[in-house]
């Protein structure tokens, strides 16, 4: 199988957001950068069907020059070629960004590439979360599109993807080529191994540059949602083990309702 | 001036997400002097006349036939809708979620209205929350989202809709998604208000980082289309129940429109879920492995919850995937949330914010959980679990 995986730079964000003074980012300056965890898992079923099936997995990814890490870090789990769409400083929005991958996934077709028999993306980035590049890229291509996926399987006729809703398992049966997007828990990504990360050291990254377009929904500041900073009550001494605060967590929990 | 607003349900009434986007598309029509219409896909029962077929072929601009439905007069028994809408009764969260909220199919006997094939329940619910219009689209059989999308699509064009909203679930996602794609529109996903400030312009405040970071933006289109996040703020009660109209509308679908449809359902195992839990006991890194869980499950057991954990923990491996509280795992909305040994990485707290009571155990009085939790025990959850474990069970040997 050939599979194309769209990725996404993502800042590292811990225990807080912070937003940059002028409310248009977020601040960077002490966070590192990851690929949407979702799409980490999306790479990793990709490497896993071509462990099975053979193939190649190429990683896409729409992002700043330093985008190429990422790509990087996906090659070190063992996805196979890199193609980096590289963009400059303005924010691209959900329905550019289709645009520029379809128009990658069909330049590839062009140039004599095999086409992807299976196109998987994250279900929402972990930034902005538009939940909809995939269903606008399957679009694009004229191509059968599902999202949210927990489960994926091989069938005689192409793919089997099942998901969870509302308490019942869904599943649909698509032919291939398609386009999937996935969730997380349905795998659970591998550390890259030392030789994985050497080789994507040394590996090639394709770079094209797509042409930005504006779009109808304009980002005009970030901000934080005003939740009153809790300070909240210790119980017990708040010192040692801990044990002495249960007679109170019980008292607590007494008063809450919450005891049998 | 139409707002269209997609509305989940089953047989037991309206989806709970539903009422979320249904106060804010009241909030997006008000704003323009416009009205709401609830669009409903019917999809079930082949044995409906109708339902499962393909578009008839009366195309003409008003495929639209007008079938007088109102639930007063057509539910079965004439009692479904009592009692959903008592004046100034809040018809949000008050019910749980899943629960007939009117008592009309209180064991799944779902009584349909015999000309909409819409249950009940969900007219009642409608009605509740101030919806006077309600579409019942028919898209072939089962769930396909590319077919609700152009019935959308066109429906919006058969009654010149200003926008499209629906609750930000994967169906309603997955559908508007389509629907921006189809007609080449911006969607904004997990929008917690909106308002028309001239046609065409809107003006919208939308989730980053799953609620964790707000945007405000505007939305330039002919049709604004907006998924509206579970967590936007109480669902608020209209003013009064009016009887809702209900229209039968046929779209035409293509063969693509139709090729990626739900084709199995099965039932999960049964549990506590965690997504309705009314006790959750969460571990993360600090229970220190797969073996330290026990206590966790111990006292979860004793308290009538469950389990939770943290992203660090599944990707570790520690516990399944099922179980992640978070941003990329389920979102909680307990009365009470015991978090031990996390530090509150706002992957998680993204997943836990609708939690009522939070009580923090940590060891490090600086973790960011402290300062978003209501009660914290700064200590070790390797000896302070054991010891209230302990205390629950002497005090209801004692009692």
């Amino acid at each position: 199988m050939e599979i194309g995986v769209c990725v996404k730079r993502v800042p590292q964000v811990g225990g807080r957001v912070v937003v940059t003074p002028d409310g248009q980012d977020v601040d960077t300056r002490m966070s590192g950068f990851a690929v949407s965890p979702h799409e980490e898992c999306a790479v990793e079923e990709a490497v896993q069907l071509t462990e099975r099936e053979g193939g190649r997995v190429t990683v896409l990814t729409l992002g700043p020059p330093q985008a190429a890490q990422q790509l990087r870090d996906m090659l070190a789990l063992g996805a196979h070629q890199a193609l980096l769409l590289e963009t400059d400083e303005r924010e691209w929005g959900p329905i550019a960004t289709a645009a520029a991958i379809a128009d990658a996934v069909t330049n590839r077709a062009a140039a004599g590439e095999p086409g992807f028999d299976l196109l998987l993306f994250g279900n929402e980035s972990a930034d902005t979360g538009g939940y909809q590049v995939a269903v606008r890229v399957a679009h694009a291509l004229g191509l059968p599109c599902v999202t949210g996926i927990k489960a994926l399987a091989r069938t005689p006729g192409g793919i089997r993807a099942s998901r969870e809703y509302r308490g019942t398992q869904e599943s649909y049966d698509l032919p291939l080529p398609a386009v999937v997007s996935v969730k997380e828990g349905i795998n659970l990504p591998r550390y890259p191994s030392l030789p994985g990360r050497l080789r994507a050291k040394r590996a090639p990254v394709q770079v094209t540059t797509p042409q930005w377009q504006p779009e109808g929904l304009r980002k005009e500041r970030l901000r934080l949602p005003s939740q009153a900073r809790k300070q909240a009550e210790i119980l017990g001494t708040g010192t040692g083990t801990g044990v002495d605060a249960v007679p109170a967590l019980v008292a607590l929990l007494d008063k809450l309702g919450m005891l049998p | 001036m139409t707002v269209l607003c997609l509305v989940e349900y089953d047989g037991a009434g309206m989806a709970d997400p539903s009422r979320h986007a249904l106060t804010l598309a009241r909030d997006l029509a008000e704003s323009a002097g416009g009205e709401v219409a609830a669009v409903l896909f019917t999809t079930g029962g082949a044995d409906r006349p109708g339902a499962g077929s393909p578009a008839p072929d009366n195309a003409g601009p008003d495929r639209a036939a007008p079938e007088d439905a109102s639930p007063d007069g057509a539910a079965p028994d004439g009692a479904a809708p009592d009692g959903a809408a008592p004046d100034g009764a809040a018809p949000d969260g008050a019910a749980p979620d899943g629960a007939a909220p009117d008592g009309a199919a209180p064991d799944g006997a779902d009584p349909e209205d015999a000309a909409t094939g819409l249950p009940s329940a969900v007219l009642g619910d409608l009605a509740a929350c101030g919806v006077a219009r309600a579409w019942a689209v028919r898209a072939g059989t089962g769930y396909a989202p590319a077919a609700w999308a152009r019935g959308l699509a066109e429906l919006a064009v058969t009654c010149a809709a200003a926008a499209v909203v629906a609750a930000a679930t994967d169906r309603g996602s997955e559908v508007l998604a389509h629907l921006g794609a189809i007609t080449g529109q911006p969607v904004a996903a997990n929008a917690v208000s909106a308002r028309f400030v001239s046609p065409g312009l809107c003006e919208l405040t939308r989730h980053r980082w799953a609620g964790s970071l707000l945007e405000d933006a505007t939305l330039e289109a002919s049709l604004a289309i907006a998924t509206v996040a579970a967590d936007a703020g109480p669902a608020r009660p209209a003013e009064k129940g009016a009887d809702v109209a209900v229209q039968a509308f046929c779209p035409e679908l293509a063969d693509a429109d139709l090729r990626v449809r739900a084709v199995e359902s099965a039932e999960p195992a049964a549990g506590v879920s965690l997504a309705t839990a009314r006790v959750v006991v969460g571990g993360g890194r600090g229970v220190g492995g797969p073996e330290g869980f026990g206590v966790l499950e111990e006292l979860a057991a004793l308290l009538g919850g469950t389990v939770g954990v943290s992203r660090v923990v599944t990707s570790q491996g520690w516990r399944p995937h099922r179980q992640q509280v978070g941003q990329t795992g389920t979102k909680i909305a307990p009365e009470l949330y015991l978090a031990c040994g996390i530090s509150g990485a706002i992957q998680h707290m993204a997943g836990c914010q609708g939690a009522r009571h939070l009580v923090a155990v940590n060891t490090d009085p600086d973790a960011p959980i402290i300062a978003r939790a209501d009660y914290a025990v700064i200590g070790d959850l390797a000896q302070v679990l054991p010891a209230l474990v302990a205390a629950i069970r002497a005090r209801g040997a004692a009692g």
